[in-house]
């Protein structure tokens, strides 16, 4: 297989060599080609006649950008997504914005700028380029002075070029070639077992922090502390509980402890709803029941719920049993449970027991509304 | 007055060596075995690092309470040393991007090694605002990430922009230090003869060419990157005084302190840079490179620092009085003549007094004199931040409230390790990486640019 050209270069001594030489390629109207020199020579890019360098814009574009997004997270973060007044400045305080603003520009501002120059305006990394590992670069690299005219440049004949380089005062003129193509399919065994090992080890080493050694002394000293918290065993208390129970017969401030603890509620008893059914109270007890009874009982109470299944079926709301009972009667069941339904006291206050029982007439008066019950939102919607 | 011409700079570099013999200069370090001196002081450095290691295990383990932290001096060593180490790192960046900017040519022998040293003195920081949180494995939550509490970190808070400030400066100097080693790593990998350094270089080197094309854009980046970096480094130790000034503790809720930190880190880490480097240029041989002009130019910075400083600390006590503020006036006074006072002294003569030394224009050029006032000059810097913060909090308002510090074992143990970290990385990065930049001393040999262009005299 014959090889193919990729250019021809020459080495020069003097940074006034491969000045003049530069200059008369760049003047002989030549475009593909290069000088390459250990160190940037100066005034190199006017005798080679390339256009200054755009990086700039990069720099200026991602600065900017960086700093408006930082500025912007700001304000959204101490304004708008969890608002907090810290030392009664205002909720979008400029001056203390300055110094992160200030810190986000410059870091991606470099970082872009050196990212951009790397991988859009170098091509880098790049390690099979033809002239590596030839002579010439080695010399470039150290202490000469090189340049070197591609074989795509459209004035290119080997020839002509040839003798361009050694008239321009080039010394070791030689070709350079393409180096032959090599193949790297990404389903080597070597590649896969190597990618293999790293996930493994990875998520292995992840996995053992995150769930293993947080939950190791030191790691865990700040939630295993020494001191006294629900479930926890203590000495002191002779049946070693913890918890203690208030002393019998304690009734809190402004609390009356619910009479019916013990015993069903009949209707007569007089146990009334104390709320009136504002649309205050019965947004209350919408977001309650949503909140609470929904999982089980249906959005609507139908008893439809996603966790039928998982759970001794709920009965629905809408049952003549559930209808004819008494507010009070619902009231009873949410606050002493009912068999396998727990009760609710300990995760709603009274009030919003209530506010759910309103709720619940809502929704049996919904479902099964009279004809009376239709006129009535038909009036009302033609009212609005 | 004896005629100097001072339009004409002395030479960069001494001797104008043969390119190549500048390759073998800073090349050969890498190619030998490490000697025996280099590993004895390996061993030191790692000794240092040990202690320092099994310290911090203590706190990690125990807690913080093994420090000699308390109410009210609740902080101590540990942002003393994050100060310190910090200013430190500002010397190495100055040299980089400002004499950069300022074109001033005899940084070129003296940069590599000084952003080495920024970068691993802010390493060295860095650890320290995580240790003392006492909790490092939780350090996360010092970022702005979405998380199950719904919390974000308070933007407000100078503790917050104290850590945008030194991740910024760590990896701003770090992407600065990688550009400007590309191309060495391309002459390195081009000279070598280990195939297992070639494929090292070579990955490093990206597969740079020493291209003219590339050079335009690569000149372009670094001047970008120098403009970016040299207000990056007033804004660090700005900000790392805002930690104190923005609070309300008399002693640090003061205005001059951006001012007067910057020039302190500078200061500081100027006298780190010439200590070090007294040694490097002699086991490395680097005398060339390194010049005595080189170390002159930066006592001259140390001793104009050194007044700012003098100035800054002169000025708080007129302004604590000029004030009339009660605690104000009783910090400094308390600063002066309190149970502290040692430390504030050995601080005014360490910073102020010695520096002043740097007049003679032999103590500037002698070696043994200058390791002394830069060894002193470090000293007394660390001795300026114990000031700073034990002499405010240990006294305040409230009398009642009054207390002492006294720092524990295990805070000692971890200065030694930190100045064991920053030894053992720099003791390393000798025996691994060009500790002068290749490419831009070639640059400013004299004769290494076309005569039409200004060659020796042409910047
Ligand atoms: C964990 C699922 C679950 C949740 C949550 C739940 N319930 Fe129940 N509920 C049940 C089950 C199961 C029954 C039937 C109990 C029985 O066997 O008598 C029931 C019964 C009832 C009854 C009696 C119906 C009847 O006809 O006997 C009412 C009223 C009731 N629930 C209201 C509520 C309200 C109001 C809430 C919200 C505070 C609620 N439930 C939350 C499971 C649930």
């Amino acid at each position: 297989m014959s090889k193919i050209l990729y250019g021809y270069t020459a080495l020069f001594d003097s940074p006034d060599g491969i000045m003049a030489a530069a200059q008369k390629t760049a003047d002989d109207g030549f475009t593909k080609f290069d000088v390459h020199t250990p160190y940037p020579v100066h005034g190199m890019d006017k005798a080679m006649k390339v256009k200054p360098s755009k990086l700039g814009f990069v720099t200026l574009f991602f600065g900017l950008l960086g700093g408006a997004l930082a500025m912007l997270f700001m304000y959204w973060t101490m304004a708008v997504d969890y608002p907090m007044v810290i030392g009664g400045k205002p909720l979008f305080p400029l001056p203390a914005f300055g110094p992160v603003t200030f810190e986000v520009i410059v870091l991606a501002a470099t970082l872009s700028t050196v990212a951009a120059m790397i991988a859009l305006f170098f091509y880098l990394p790049q390690n099979n380029h033809p002239l590596h590992d030839t002579d010439y670069m080695k010399n470039v690299s150290s202490d000469k002075y090189g340049l070197c005219i591609e074989a795509g440049d459209p004035l290119f004949d080997e020839k002509k070029v040839k003798t361009f380089l050694d008239a321009a005062g080039g010394k070791n003129i030689t070709p350079i070639y393409n180096p032959d193509p090599v193949k790297y399919p990404l389903l080597q065994p070597r590649f896969l077992s190597v990618l293999l090992v790293v996930a493994l080890s990875v998520s292995g080493l992840t996995y053992f922090t995150l769930n293993k050694l947080m939950y190791m002394p030191p790691f865990d000293w700040m939630s295993e502390q020494e001191k006294l918290t629900p479930q926890r065993t203590y000495r002191l208390f002779e049946d070693g509980y913890g918890m203690r129970m208030p002393v019998q017969g304690t009734v809190a401030r402004g609390f009356m402890p619910y009479p019916y603890r013990d015993q069903p509620v009949l209707e007569e008893e007089g146990l009334a709803n104390p709320l009136l059914a504002t649309e205050e109270v019965l947004t209350l007890g919408k977001n309650k029941y949503n909140t609470f009874c929904s999982p089980c009982h249906g959005d609507h109470g139908d008893g439809d719920s996603r966790l039928r299944g998982y759970f001794p079926n709920p009965p629905s709301l809408h049952t003549p049993r559930a209808r004819e009972w008494s507010d009070g009667q619902i009231y009873h069941v949410l606050t002493v449970g009912q068999n396998v339904m727990a009760s609710y006291e300990p995760y709603t206050t009274r009030e919003e027991r209530w506010a759910i029982v309103h709720y619940i007439r809502a929704l049996q008066r919904a479902k099964n509304a009279s004809d009376a019950d239709i006129q009535l939102v038909r009036s009302d919607n033609n009212a609005r | 007055m004896n005629a100097v011409d001072y339009t004409k700079e002395p030479p960069v570099v001494e001797g104008r060596p043969a390119l190549a013999d500048i390759d073998e200069m800073v090349a050969r370090p890498l190619d030998e075995r490490p000697t025996k001196k280099f590993y004895i002081a390996l061993s030191i450095t790692l000794t240092m690092l040990l202690i320092g290691a099994v310290s911090l295990g203590y706190t990690l383990f125990y807690g913080i309470g093994m420090w000699g932290n308390n109410q009210p001096v609740g902080w101590g060593f540990d942002i003393i040393n994050f100060v310190f180490w910090v200013g430190i790192g500002h010397a190495g960046t100055l040299i980089s991007a400002i004499l950069f900017l300022l074109r001033q040519k005899w940084r070129t022998g003296i940069a590599r090694f000084a952003e080495a040293m920024t970068i691993f003195a802010v390493m060295t920081a860095g650890l320290f605002p995580l240790i003392h949180t006492g909790r490092v494995w939780l350090a996360g939550y010092l970022f702005p990430y979405p998380n199950q509490h719904h919390l974000w970190v308070n933007f407000t808070s100078p503790l917050v922009w104290d850590v945008f400030a030194v991740s910024t400066y760590l990896t701003v100097s770090f992407v600065f230090w990688y550009v400007g080693l590309i191309p060495d790593f391309a002459t390195l990998r081009d000279r070598t003869k280990s195939t297992v350094k070639k494929v090292i270089y070579s990955v490093c080197s990206l597969g740079w060419r020493h291209s003219a094309r590339h050079w335009q854009h690569y000149e372009k980046a670094y001047m970008l990157l120098a403009g970016f970096a040299t207000p990056l480094v007033l804004s660090v130790h700005t900000i790392v005084s805002f930690d104190f000034a923005v609070s309300i503790i008399p002693g640090w809720h003061t205005t001059i302190f951006p001012p007067y930190f910057v020039a302190g880190a500078i200061f500081s880490g100027f006298a780190m840079v010439v200590k070090i480097l007294i040694f490097v240029r002699k086991v490395f041989d680097l005398e060339d490179i390194i010049t005595i002009n080189h170390f002159e130019k930066m006592n001259k910075i140390i001793l104009v620092t050194g007044l700012m400083v003098g100035y800054a600390y002169a000025m708080e006590f007129f302004i604590a009085w000029y004030s009339g503020v009660n605690a104000e006036l009783f910090v400094f006074i308390n600063r002066a003549l309190g149970p502290y006072a040692w430390s504030y002294w050995i601080m005014v003569s360490c910073n102020v007094v010695f520096p002043q030394l740097f007049w003679f224009k032999k103590i500037r050029r002698s070696i043994p004199a200058m390791f002394v006032i830069a060894l002193l000059v470090n000293v007394g810097m660390w001795f300026e931040r114990f000031v700073i913060i034990v002499t405010s909090l240990h006294r305040d308002f409230l009398p009642s409230s009054w207390g002492m510090y006294i720092p524990t074992l295990t805070d000692f143990g971890i200065l030694i390790g930190s100045f064991g970290l920053f030894f053992t990385l720099l003791l390393l990065f000798t025996k691994t990486l060009p500790v002068v930049s290749i490419s831009e001393v070639k640059a400013v040999v004299d004769g290494s640019q076309p005569s039409r262009h200004g060659g020796e005299t042409h910047e």
